[in-house]
């Protein structure tokens, strides 16, 4: 694993003190299929900070949402650990979903419940777990609010956008305060500022609910504008090619794009993207 | 086509068309065994407004609703238990769609010799089936999930009840209705046959009796209110999956 050493040579000083919080161990994961196997992931190490924002990049199908998806407990690895807490999150191909209390999941689909309003597709978490009804429509509607919807609540699914679709299962992600937040493309749909606005709001929620996030994204600027760290995925199989540390403090504004910090990571991992193309 | 009086007129031309052409043609007609449809009018007023209802419709009623309601019951909750068992489902497949293909009145005089003439052989043989439809609709219904969706699920911790009741029983509710749809038109079959073999009331018993006393206005009397309630029925049903499927219509529309 390369680790660029000017940027890391940069941590930021609070981070540091933070105990690990996920620890992903030897990670491999063969698909098995009728046409052969196909090796997603191979040899995945990686250490997450409580309350750190990972922004994962790479080539399509290099095996981002493969490895939310071992994350998130729905898919179990071939080989190596997932351990949360310091406790392993899958035993012989099991999972114990006890090691992860509280879990947000935004899927590259919005993937609502279609006979549910979006009132309780948001408020679905709060209901599994037996908050008052009163209390999870205040919440819905809170919710709502942040990611613009404040207006369907009580529309179905289907008569939305996509983009408003995915904006209600971000907020469904987020209903619950969850410790760790998996976000596999979430903003992929939005336009270009609303897509902003959910950059800071999710940094904002993030700071807020000291969640741990991992957010996988296309687009290298958001990756960096949101990671503490972004980790470069390479196809076939998938590895990690490099982490890049982003020096940048908290909470960012949307100007620091402009500056000479944040576009040195971006051209970093730009090269680093750039790269694997000559290979 | 869209204005509600036009909606609620079009579908009703024809019928009223096809009345008056009955009404104008059997008047006077020689034909004993069309009666003139005042005559037949008349006659089903006398009879079935309500004098014979609790004799004869009643009983038929309470076949057709405890059949369709068993069927319901043991065809959704088998349907789920299969359909969430791929490998069950594909071992028990065959014997399904055998016993699908046998005619259940072709159980009738089984039923008959072990249950006698009661109402419970009228539901049993009802049930026979009815059954299929319902069951192998929800088979497929719940094997058609969408895995997005399952994800959803299980990243939630959805288990057993809420799993079952939030996400597999609505996810294939369309195809159970259209399983029920069918078995109803199934139900009314079977109730008339097990009522013209196996009964001393029921309006397959009424219209059977009345044809060996060649009282032929009797005869088409009850055929017509078979028809009616046969129709009835699918009304009451189309309303109730109306509202309990109003998220899958405002998806198709
Ligand atoms: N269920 C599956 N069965 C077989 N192969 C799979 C399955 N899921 C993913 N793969 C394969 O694993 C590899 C990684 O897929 P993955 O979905 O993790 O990629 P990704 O990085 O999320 O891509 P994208 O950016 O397009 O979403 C791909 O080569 C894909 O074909
Ligand atoms: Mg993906």
């Amino acid at each position: 694993m390369h680790v660029d050493s000017t940027l890391s040579s940069l941590p930021i000083a609070e981070d540091a003190d933070r105990p690990v919080e996920i620890r992903i161990d030897g990670l491999q994961k063969t698909y098995k299929t009728e046409r052969g196997s196909v090796e997603a992931l191979s040899d995945i190490n990686l250490e997450i900070r409580r309350r750190e924002f990972v922004s994962l990049i790479g080539r399509s199908g290099c095996g981002k949402t493969t490895l939310l998806r071992i994350m998130a407990g729905l898919v179990a690895p071939t080989a190596g650990q997932v351990e949360v807490g310091g406790k392993s999150l899958w035993h012989n191909g099991t999972v114990d979903s006890s090691v992860i209390k509280r879990l947000g999941v935004v899927f590259q689909d919005a993937n609502l419940f279609p006979w549910y309003s979006i009132e309780e597709n948001i408020a679905l978490p709060l209901k599994l777990r037996g908050v008052k009804k009163r209390e999870r429509l205040e919440r819905a509607r809170e919710l709502a609010g942040l990611v613009g919807l404040e207006k369907f609540l009580r529309s179905y699914p289907r008569e939305l956008s996509g983009g408003m679709r995915q904006r209600a299962a971000i907020a469904r992600a987020l209903s619950d305060n969850p410790e760790l937040l998996l976000m596999d493309e979430p903003f992929g749909a939005l336009d270009a500022l609303t897509r902003e606005k959910m950059n800071l709001e999710i940094q904002r929620i993030a700071l807020a609910t000291e969640a741990t996030v991992v957010f996988v994204t296309h687009d290298i600027e958001e990756a960096v504008f949101l990671g503490d760290r972004v980790v470069h995925l390479t196809p076939r199989p998938g590895r990690i090619k490099d982490i890049a540390d982003v020096p940048l403090s908290r909470p960012r504004a949307m100007e620091v794009q402009t500056g000479q910090e944040f576009n040195t990571v971006v051209a970093e991992l730009r090269a680093s993207l750039n790269q694997e193309d000559d290979q | 086509m869209s204005s509600p009086f036009a909606r609620l007129i079009v579908p009703a031309l024809l019928p009223i068309v096809l009345i008056l052409a009955w009404w104008y043609t059997s008047e006077g007609g020689s034909s004993i065994f069309f009666p003139p449809l005042s005559q037949i009018q008349e006659r089903f007023q006398e009879l079935w407004l309500f004098a014979l209802v609790p004799e004869h419709v009643v009983p038929s009623l309470q076949s057709i609703l405890w059949g369709l309601w068993i069927s319901i019951v043991l065809g959704v909750g088998l349907g789920v238990l299969l359909g969430l068992n791929g490998y069950v489902a594909t071992a028990v497949n065959p014997v399904l769609q055998f016993l699908r293909y046998l005619p259940a009145v072709a159980l009738l005089p089984l039923a008959i010799q072990l249950i006698g003439i009661g109402q419970e052989m009228r539901v049993t043989i009802i049930v026979l089936g009815a059954l299929w439809p319902i069951l192998l609709n929800t088979i497929d219904g719940v094997r058609g999930i969408s895995p997005g969706l399952i994800d959803v699920a299980r990243s939630n911790r959805l288990r057993n009840f809420d799993w079952i009741f939030r996400v597999v029983i609505p996810s294939a509710s369309p195809q159970i209705f259209a399983g029920i749809r069918a078995s109803l038109a199934v139900s009314v079959i079977l109730m008339f046959a097990s009522e013209l073999l196996g009964a001393s009331r029921g309006i397959g018993y009424f219209i059977l009796e009345a044809q060996r006393q060649f009282s032929l206005p009797e005869m088409w009397s009850g055929m017509i209110l078979l028809g009616i309630i046969g129709y009835a029925l699918n009304v009451v049903l189309m309303a109730i999956e109306y509202f309990a499927l109003a998220w899958h219509r405002k998806a198709r529309i």
